[in-house]
């Protein structure tokens, strides 16, 4: 069914060397190569094929579902919109990521838009790896969409990887919490080459006790660019973190735009950013060790980035 | 095991905060204890690093196994055998202790036996091993972590500069019994120790005294140890005030 090349890039973003357990909808190269649906999970293409609905049963435990996408045609460019549609109190896992592996010299893009109505008291993990490989000189572009809807008391972990590869990224991600509801985000991030990757982040807790934790760590080195622009807005009496760790190397640029809006007198919000060098004390130390200078700099940014 | 020949270490600067070091020539033979003492700003940290290889001597030669390692990296006299404990331990965001302690042994070690270099500094463990070495761990904590990635070394020659600072009370007896068992396990291995603390000068087989960067004595600690008690050099362990009474009373 699936070529080397693809069974590589998926076992990269989704950590698969076959299909998965539980549901799953593999798509290969712009068409869906495998499905498969559970008596709680559905998997319905949509009318106009350019993506999927998955709808979860209320209440369904410890299930997983796996939408891992594959491009290693070079040249595809497409745009998929995946809604996801979780009933209350369900606690599942969901593992999106997207490999693209160009040997052409055309561009290869996949815009995935992702849509998810949470519903109330539901549990959510929501994983997403990126991953792009091929020496071809036709760019990999992956463009990340992500819409969060969030009801009453439910929670969701995103955990946004993307550390090799990919040569162009924009993530834009919004999010409405309604009372009680918990985002938490996790980003990690690596670019190298002439990279570039901005993300976008703007979350409305517009629920009394609705609360977000947004963190991204990242590496950026050689002429890379990053941007991380996250935004919280507080509507209500609630609670805000974001934070930006990021390491800089060589000639890269970073650029962190943390901002905040409180509308409320009880809307508690707080943003951290920081970007520095590897501390010089870091290598000596791990060089007493007995690693050599560049051997100490990968175990300091795999360590950051874990 | 090490000799030191003519080693001097200059800062042009006079603003500079590191401490100089003058013609130093000495020699530490095979499963030694030494202790390095003398007053703050003395030169023997300085010393220290520039075994290790942090530092650069400005003249003079260092041998280790009767090979010259001056021009030597720090990895490469890492590699030979020589092991350093700083004195501010290094914090890591995202490492684990347990990566540390593996990093340091060179090997891929299984958690159990890097519990074993947990206990001997007295952590449980079972509690500190997946924990980062990062900022949320307290610089006591941190400097046991610290002597623990030397202990994972097994070094021929290990070199700690002031290992007491910033250890509590029952972690500083701790210490004392660190070293002895280290000696224990470690025969052809030895310890030279940058302290002026008379409970480890008390343990030395040997205690050299360095003054404005040079050696201004050397012998064994029945030789030593009485001339230096109630100078800087041999401080009973006590707290940074104290100490600096001391060093005002002299």
């Amino acid at each position: 069914m699936m070529d080397t090349i693809q069974k590589r890039l998926l076992s990269e973003v989704a950590d698969l060397h076959d299909v998965p357990e539980g549901a799953y909808n593999i798509r290969a190269n712009g068409e869906m190569a495998a499905r498969n649906t559970t008596a709680n999970i559905d998997i319905v293409s949509k009318a106009d094929g350019n993506g999927i609905d998955i709808r979860i049963k209320p209440g369904t435990k410890q299930e997983s579902i796996h939408i891992p996408v594959v491009l290693s045609e070079s040249g595809i460019k497409e745009t998929v919109y995946n809604d996801f549609y979780i009933g209350e109190d369900a606690d599942v896992v969901i593992v999106a990521g997207c490999g693209i592996d160009n040997c052409g010299v055309q561009d290869s893009q996949h815009d995935g838009i992702h849509r998810f109505y949470v519903g109330k008291g539901a549990k959510i993990k929501y994983v997403e790896k990126h991953y792009g490989s091929g020496d071809g000189s036709g760019k990999r572009i992956l463009n990340p969409g992500t819409e969060v809807y969030m009801e009453e008391d439910s929670f969701m972990e995103m955990e946004m990887v993307q550390i090799k590869g990919v040569d162009s990224t924009v993530r834009n991600t919004k999010a409405e919490l309604a009372a009680g509801a918990k985002l938490v985000v996790r980003e990690r991030l690596m670019t190298h080459g002439a990279q570039q990757a901005i993300s976008n982040y703007e979350v409305e807790l517009s629920g009394e006790g609705a609360g977000a934790d947004i963190v991204s760590r990242s590496v950026a080195r050689d002429t890379s660019f990053q941007k991380f622009d996250s935004r919280i807005v507080g509507n209500v009496p609630c609670s805000g973190h974001t934070e930006c760790d990021a390491i800089i190397m060589d000639k890269a640029r970073i650029l962190a735009v943390p901002s905040l809006e409180a509308n409320d007198l009880d809307a508690a919000l707080i943003h951290e950013a920081a970007i520095g060098k590897i501390a010089g004390e870091q290598i000596v130390k791990l060089m007493t060790l007995g690693l050599t200078e560049e051997e100490a700099e990968e175990q300091i940014i795999n360590g950051f980035l874990k | 095991m090490l000799e030191l020949k003519n080693l001097s270490f200059e800062v042009a600067e006079e603003v500079s905060q590191k401490e100089i070091v003058r013609d130093i020539s000495l020699s530490v033979g095979e499963h030694r204890f030494v202790v390095i003492t003398g007053p703050n700003g003395s030169g023997k940290s300085t010393l220290a690093k520039l075994i290790a290889g942090i530092e650069k001597p400005t003249s003079g030669q260092i041998y280790f196994e009767g090979a010259d390692i001056t021009d030597k990296s720090i990895t490469e006299r890492a590699k030979l055998g020589i092991a350093f404990a700083f004195q501010q331990p290094v914090r890591f965001k995202g490492l684990e202790v347990l990566d540390l302690l593996r990093i340091a042994s060179g090997r891929q070690m299984s958690a159990s036996d890097a519990c074993e270099y947990l206990s001997e500094v007295g952590l449980c463990a079972r509690d500190y091993i997946r924990r980062e070495v990062n900022a949320s761990l307290s610089g006591g904590e941190l400097k046991r972590i610290e002597i623990a990635s030397v202990l994972a070394r097994g070094a021929g020659l290990s070199v700690f500069d002031e290992p007491e600072a910033g250890i509590d009370l029952w972690s500083f007896q701790n210490l004392i019994r660190v070293f002895e068992r280290m000696q224990e396990k470690n025969k052809g291995g030895s310890i030279i120790v940058i302290s002026h603390q008379e409970r480890i000068l008390d343990i030395a087989d040997e205690i050299i005294v360095i003054a404005e960067g040079r050696v201004a004595d050397r012998g064994t600690r029945d030789e030593i140890l009485p001339g230096l008690l109630g100078t800087p050099s041999a401080v009973k362990q006590c707290t940074g005030s104290q100490t600096k009474e001391r060093i005002v009373r002299q």
